[in-house]
């Protein structure tokens, strides 16, 4: 009798557990970050954005099943030459006015490898840049730290995932000035992305 | 006159260096912020916070030995008062 009442209770409780988890990566705290750079001839061209959300859906249990949307502002851009940033912000770079948005949106998730807390794995997604989409593929570190959230924020419980990508993209893939200035500016944009997420309880 | 241009471009000139040097000697370009990192110690993330702060780079010191070389080759088109009156017969 007492089995029949506690094994349902016990097979939802462990349901509830391994359910997957959303995580918010707008971030109070305001230390996500996005890391550009591009070579040039006097000095590396280094900056990074600020203004990022979106939400991932990751499950401790199963995290090749990670899902989700990471969105940068692209007026968050910044680089240390207010020259250099509004270059960047013009219509012939990334256009600001006319494309808000840099997104990622992860679909699949390849070689996914856990150590502990630590999962490793590609993620397989959509990248848009200046309304251009194309398929990539990322090395993602995503790192799941359990009941951590009241020590970033106060009187708030839940869970946090840290994700960490490195990953090069093409100036000219993406139409920021194609095959122009490529004696000043690379074509190869390396991307850091450091990022945390939170799921409250 | 053409003493006191020559006196401005190497004032301008020395005055341009020791600026570049005692902000750091940046042979970089002209920053008008820098970026202050700080640490996260519950994520490790490094967030990034940028400060207004003028670091002058190559491309300022670039400009302050043109003006410097403008102001000297100014003064090589003033006329010597000395000379002019010496050389007439």
């Amino acid at each position: 009798m007492k089995l029949n009442i506690l094994l349902p209770i016990l097979c939802l409780t462990s349901a509830v557990l391994a359910a997957p988890q959303s995580f918010d990566f707008k971030d109070p705290k305001g230390v996500n970050n996005a890391v550009f750079k591009l070579d040039a001839p006097l000095e590396a061209i280094t900056g990074s954005a600020s203004g990022i959300s979106g939400t991932v859906t990751f499950d401790p249990e199963n995290p090749g099943a990670t899902k989700g949307k990471i969105i940068v502002a692209t007026a968050s851009l910044m680089t240390p030459n207010a020259m250099q940033k509004g270059h960047m912000h013009s219509a012939n770079w990334l256009d600001v006015a006319k494309f808000p948005e840099i997104t990622f949106e992860a679909k699949e998730v390849k070689n996914a490898k856990t150590e502990g807390d630590v999962t490793t794995a590609n993620v397989a997604g959509t990248f848009t840049l200046k309304g251009v989409s194309k398929e990539l593929t990322v090395p993602v570190r995503m790192t799941y730290l359990k009941d951590k959230l009241s020590a970033r924020v106060p009187n708030m419980k839940g869970d946090l995932l840290v994700i960490r990508a490195n990953f090069v993209i093409k100036r000219a893939d993406f139409n920021l000035m194609p095959g122009q200035m490529e004696e000043k500016v690379s074509n190869t944009i390396e991307l850091t992305l450091s990022i945390a997420g939170a799921s409250p309880k | 006159m053409r003493a006191l241009l020559r006196v401005l471009a190497l004032t301008v000139l020395a005055a341009g260096l020791l600026f570049w040097l005692a902000a750091g000697a940046n042979r970089g370009w002209t920053k008008t912020s820098v970026p202050v990192r700080k640490l996260d110690e519950v994520t490790g993330i490094e967030g990034i916070e940028y400060r207004k702060r003028f670091v002058p780079g190559l491309d300022f010191l670039g400009v302050v030995v043109l003006g410097a070389g403008a102001l000297a080759g100014a003064s090589f088109l003033c006329g010597n008062k000395r000379q002019r009156t010496e050389s007439k017969p």
